[in-house]
């Protein structure tokens, strides 16, 4: 049962091999189990779990099953759940019981869905190898010694470990597709606007996107069904007409035209990963794709202009934590300095106070225009870059990250070696543009992500090419080796 | 461009993170490295491109003026740490 | 040395939407504390803002009233700080593009100084909650019921020259704006707040001299005390050779004296950038000029229609015009005496003397409109006098009533029966021997004047209630007839 993808459980609880109910107790057992070996959840949801799928198998038996009604899923403990802890990974809130559902949430309840708990994750989704989390780093399914990715590593490790047939997850700069190309399974990043970000705990509010993470595209599609939409509460929310990201699974690949940016397969790549990548670029050839070189000139400056950006609005964005209305509050604080200085201090990880203070210095008098502006200039050539290369193909490919999943302690120590981690991902995010990574092949016995980055509102269209893909191969179907299903 | 440990220390201090002593040159090492990366920038040539605020091309909503929330306060204030007659309290704020 | 004195003022203008700025909470005044803060308001993770489309038409509708350039596209910014009245660690604000651009107001202080003051710009922003000081065992309690309330800030030229100025200009901006309707105009609440940014410079200087800012003044009285208070503290500085320093002052108004507000003192780094959590607002034309059509007649306006309508004078139909309720006030009274004259005397006199007592706003008079003018009536057709009418107002205030059912209920109809007054002022002259006697052996010129004390003792004797012009009538011709 839980080797079942989420489309899979779906057709079992329509023919009704097993219920909702004893679905959801199977994987809240398994979960129990298994949890201690990947750390994958902070908190198990039990009680709210079996209520929903009791309410779902009464939808059932009333003729009202939605696609997703009854079916499992976990988030990312970093979108509100009311009456459920809300940690961001982090001792700021360690305590912090959300008074309210986000609109994803809410949107994933509504479609019936069962939440088995909240996912580990970097403190406040700043990271890439969960190593920041308050509670302990997820470790990777495929080696246990080795990271899962971040920041949404404890929902890449839940699906890969099998604890959850989908997890919801979100990405402000990878956060979503290097986790799933490091874990070997399916992830999306849907275009900036797509998905409500109200109820998400903001990181970098101009990058931030959730989206879904399970083992297939076609899975991603049921989530994305329920997950994408206007919502009133965002301003920066897209009014679009909703979409079936279902529908277009099936359409042939015969002519679509696929870039291969130069500038993505330098020496500097991991030559296994290389390798993976080219032969499942071969695999598209055979599905009927054309293939050409493209450019993006400035892919090495998402970089620093990424990490001037997603650092300044996090410095903002952090500052309500502040030990008065919620959250940390440090013991005895003799004045309200005090109460703010050693609240955020001991509140915040290391990483997360590094990223404030950089943050802080970028937007300070005097620095504004060096850092802050220049940043936006720069994303504005990476944006531009995008569309002049995405005027001429109708997707680009590419490796989701440089390197499989490295060891748990081995960059941690090195904030700037862990950011080069992110040079495949970060540029999307400045451009808004939507990307999936898909597991493409292994090196080294550890997962490779390809990357496939399309058009702005493109999700349906690369969700057809993974799925196209997922059906002409079986690297979504490889199970960890200490994983038992 | 590189930073000082007074430089470190009115940094937390503008963002209000008590870091310890001990912990400052750390701080200022990883803070240097980080902004020695994110000077690459000032290579390129930025003259004339507009910045890039948000990826869509988009403009403000607005909201009707209809009152929508009504009062919550014992659900939101579940959640404070120092609540007395429906105030968050604070240490003595001086003006 | 004869100093000149430069002020420039920052007015906060709370708008009168329904809802916060930025949530769907009420702005009702005078709520429970913390009841109107909503998850958003309270800065709750995860939350976001969406822009309030009334606040966006009453900035507008200001920027209109000011002759000012309407910014088309206008941008939210963070400014970054922490305070326990701002729950998100920064307020957003407008800096580099706001929704009102330059424009003008023309003043006249009372003693008829006229100056055009020149608009920097306007902006819209949110409020901040309170702290209260109340002791909480040594802690401080904070309401975030105002948080999030729409604010439009108003950023003046250094152009005035003198406190009266700047009460002036503050008057006039209270004018329009509560002649708009976008504020209530209520000071007393906090619903306008001033700023004054103060510094002298010798007579004939060009260079500014530093300047100190007066923080959150909350009367127009205040905003000259204040100012007064603060131009003599900083000539009696320089002439004692020391330096005004740039900083942030705090008017005290009982011991009517400035003091530096120390713990605002550290350098400011407020890290301004646009909110990415907003997007710009967008604006054009017809939305602009839709929004122009919906104008009500502003107080210059009106000020210049009461000069022509109703022959007041520049000075009365300034005073009537500078407040909206005011000026409502004033013309339904004069629709209902059909005496505009008479109408600004009581409402500028009597109506305003009671008001200005008890510290009443004329929207909250108890004396209404309708009273008002039913009084003026009665004084009008001669059924009461004046000194009389002064006495039903009064009852009117406070005991309400129409005029009508209190001059029945007291007996204040005035007496014109020609042969009562007739009688009660022989009675007079055969009481008052001595004063008659005076009265004969004076110049026919002098006459006149000594009527007065005839006149008071008839009044006394009829408690006031008989025509006075029939008095003065009857007492001249018997005394006169006693002289011949």
């Amino acid at each position: 049962m839980f080797d079942k993808t989420l489309a899979e459980l779906a057709q079992g609880l329509e023919r009704g091999d097993f219920s909702s109910t004893e679905l959801a107790q199977a994987y809240l057992q398994r979960i129990g189990n298994l949890n201690s070996q990947y750390n994958a959840f902070i908190t198990l949801t039990e009680e709210q779990a079996l209520a929903q799928a009791k309410a779902a198998d009464e939808a059932r038996a009333a003729g009202n099953a939605g696609a997703l009604c009854g079916l499992p899923i976990a988030h990312k403990d970093l979108f509100c759940t009311q009456g459920v802890r809300t940690s961001s990974a982090s001792k700021m809130l360690d305590n912090f019981v959300s008074p309210y559902d986000a609109t994803i949430v809410n949107r994933l309840k509504n479609a019936g869905t069962v939440m088995l708990g909240k996912l580990n994750m970097d403190e406040f989704a700043m990271g890439s190898s969960n190593e920041s989390s308050f509670y302990g780093p997820a470790r990777n399914p495929w080696d246990t010694e080795r990271v899962p990715g971040g920041s949404s590593g404890g929902s890449a490790a839940a699906v890969a470990a099998r604890l959850t047939p989908a997890a919801t997850g979100s990405d402000t700069g990878g956060s979503i597709r290097q986790p799933a190309a490091l874990c070997g399974i399916t992830g999306l990043k849907p275009t900036y606007g797509r998905v409500s970000r109200y109820g998400m705990i903001a990181f970098a509010s101009s990058l931030d996107q959730a989206g879904p993470m399970a083992r297939t595209a076609e899975d991603c599609a049921m989530i994305l069904n329920a997950m994408a939409g206007f919502d009133a509460l965002d301003s920066t929310s897209a009014e679009r007409d909703t979409e079936d990201y279902t529908a277009d699974l099936n359409q042939p690949l015969s002519g679509l035209k696929i870039g291969l940016p130069k500038e993505y397969f330098s020496d500097t790549l991991d030559a296994g990963i290389a390798e993976q990548v080219r032969n499942a670029v071969t695999e598209f050839e055979k599905l009927g794709a054309t293939v050409k070189e493209v450019s993006l000139p400035n892919t090495e400056l998402s970089i620093p202009a990424y990490y001037i950006i997603a650092p300044a609005e996090a410095s903002s964005n952090l500052s309500r934590f502040d030990g008065v209305r919620y959250g940390y509050r440090c013991a005895d604080p003799v004045d309200l300095e005090d109460l703010y200085k050693r609240s955020r201090g001991e509140g915040f990880g290391p990483e997360v106070k590094r990223r404030i203070m950089v943050g802080t210095y970028a937007l300070s008098a005097g620095y504004y225009d060096a850092y802050y502006r220049k940043a936006q200039q720069i994303r504005r050539m990476i944006q531009q870059d995008f569309i002049a290369a995405l005027n001429d193909v109708d997707v680009i490919m590419g490796p989701t990250t440089p390197h499989p999943a490295f060891k748990l302690g081995e960059k941690s120590s090195d904030p700037v070696s862990m950011y080069m981690e992110d040079i495949f991902t970060l540029s999307l995010n400045l451009a808004g543009l939507p990307g999936i990574s898909v597991p493409c092949g292994q090196t080294q016995g550890l997962p490779v992500g390809l990357q496939i980055i399309g058009n702005y509102f493109a999700e349906a269209k690369l969700l057809n090419i993974a799925h196209q893909f997922q059906q002409a191969t079986d690297w979504h179907k490889q199970i960890p080796a200490g994983v038992e299903v | 461009m590189s930073l000082d440990r007074s430089d470190v220390e009115q940094i937390a201090h503008l963002a209000r993170l008590q870091i310890d002593a001990t912990d400052i040159d750390s701080y200022g090492q990883s803070l240097n490295s980080i902004l020695g990366l994110v000077d690459q920038m000032q290579a390129t040539n930025t003259d004339g491109v507009e910045p890039l605020a948000h990826p869509l091309d988009a403009v403000q909503r607005l909201r009707a003026d209809v009152v929508t929330e009504p009062n919550q306060r014992d659900a939101l204030q579940a959640v404070a740490p120092a609540t007395e007659e429906g105030l968050f309290l604070v240490p003595k704020v001086i003006e | 040395m004869e100093w000149e004195v430069v002020i420039g003022l920052e007015i906060h203008v709370q708008l009168a939407t329904k809802t916060k700025i930025f949530s769907g909470a009420s702005t009702a005044f005078g709520a429970e504390p913390n009841t109107q803060a909503c998850a958003v308001d309270l800065a709750l993770p995860g939350t976001l803002p969406v822009f309030n489309e009334n606040a966006l038409r009453m900035a507008v509708m200001f920027g209109l009233a000011v002759n000012a350039e309407i910014g088309k596209r206008s941008v939210f910014e963070r400014k970054n700080y922490f305070y326990p009245d701002l729950p998100k660690g920064y307020q957003t604000t407008q800096l580099a593009e706001p929704i009102v651009g330059p424009g003008y107001v023309d003043i006249e202080t009372e003693e008829g100084v006229q100056r055009r003051v020149r608009l920097h710009h306007a902006h819209l922003e949110e409020d901040a909650g309170k702290s209260l000081h109340e002791d909480f065992h040594g802690m401080s309690g904070i309401d975030l019921n105002r948080a999030g309330t729409p604010l439009v800030e108003i950023v003046s030229e250094p152009d005035m020259r003198s406190s009266r100025e700047a009460a002036a200009y503050a008057r006039k901006i209270h004018a329009i704006v509560t002649t708009l309707g976008i504020c209530d105009g209520n000071m007393a609440e906090g619903s306008m707040r001033c700023d004054c940014n103060v510094s002298v410079r010798p007579k004939g200087e060009e260079k500014l001299g530093t300047r100190t800012e007066l923080k959150n003044i909350n009367s127009f009285r205040f905003i000259e005390r204040a100012i007064d208070t603060e131009v003599a503290r900083q000539i009696d500085l320089i002439e004692d050779g020391g330096t005004v320093v740039q900083e942030t002052r705090l008017y005290d108004p009982d011991k009517n004296e400035t003091r530096s507000m120390r713990s605002k003192e550290e350098a400011n780094d407020y890290r301004y950038f646009p909110c990415p959590d907003l997007l710009p607002v967008v604006i054009d034309d017809s939305y602009i000029e839709a929004i122009r059509k919906t104008l009500p007649e502003l107080p210059d306006a009106r000020r210049d229609r009461f000069m022509s309508e109703y022959n007041l004078s520049e000075y009365d139909a300034g005073v009537l015009s500078g407040y909206s309720a005011q000026a409502d006030y004033y013309e339904q009274v004069v629709k209902l005496s059909g005496d505009a004259k008479l109408s600004a005397n009581w409402v500028m006199g009597e109506l305003a003397k009671y008001l200005n007592q008890n510290d009443t706003d004329i929207k909250q008079s108890p004396v209404s409109a309708e009273q008002l003018g039913g009084l003026l009536v009665r004084i009008k057709d001669n059924t009461i006098s004046g000194n009389i009418a002064k006495k039903v107002f009064e009852i009117m205030w406070s005991k309400g009533g129409s005029a009508d059912e209190i001059i029945e209920a007291e007996g204040l109809k005035q007496v014109t029966d020609t042969g009562a007054i007739e009688k009660i002022v022989d009675d007079v002259i055969a009481s008052c021997t001595k004063q008659v006697d005076q009265y004969k052996a004076a110049e026919p010129e002098k006459r006149g004047k000594m009527i007065g004390f005839f006149m008071g003792q008839v009044m006394k004797a009829t408690g006031g209630k008989a025509n006075p012009g029939a008095v003065t009538g009857i007492l001249k011709q018997k005394l006169d007839a006693l002289c011949d």
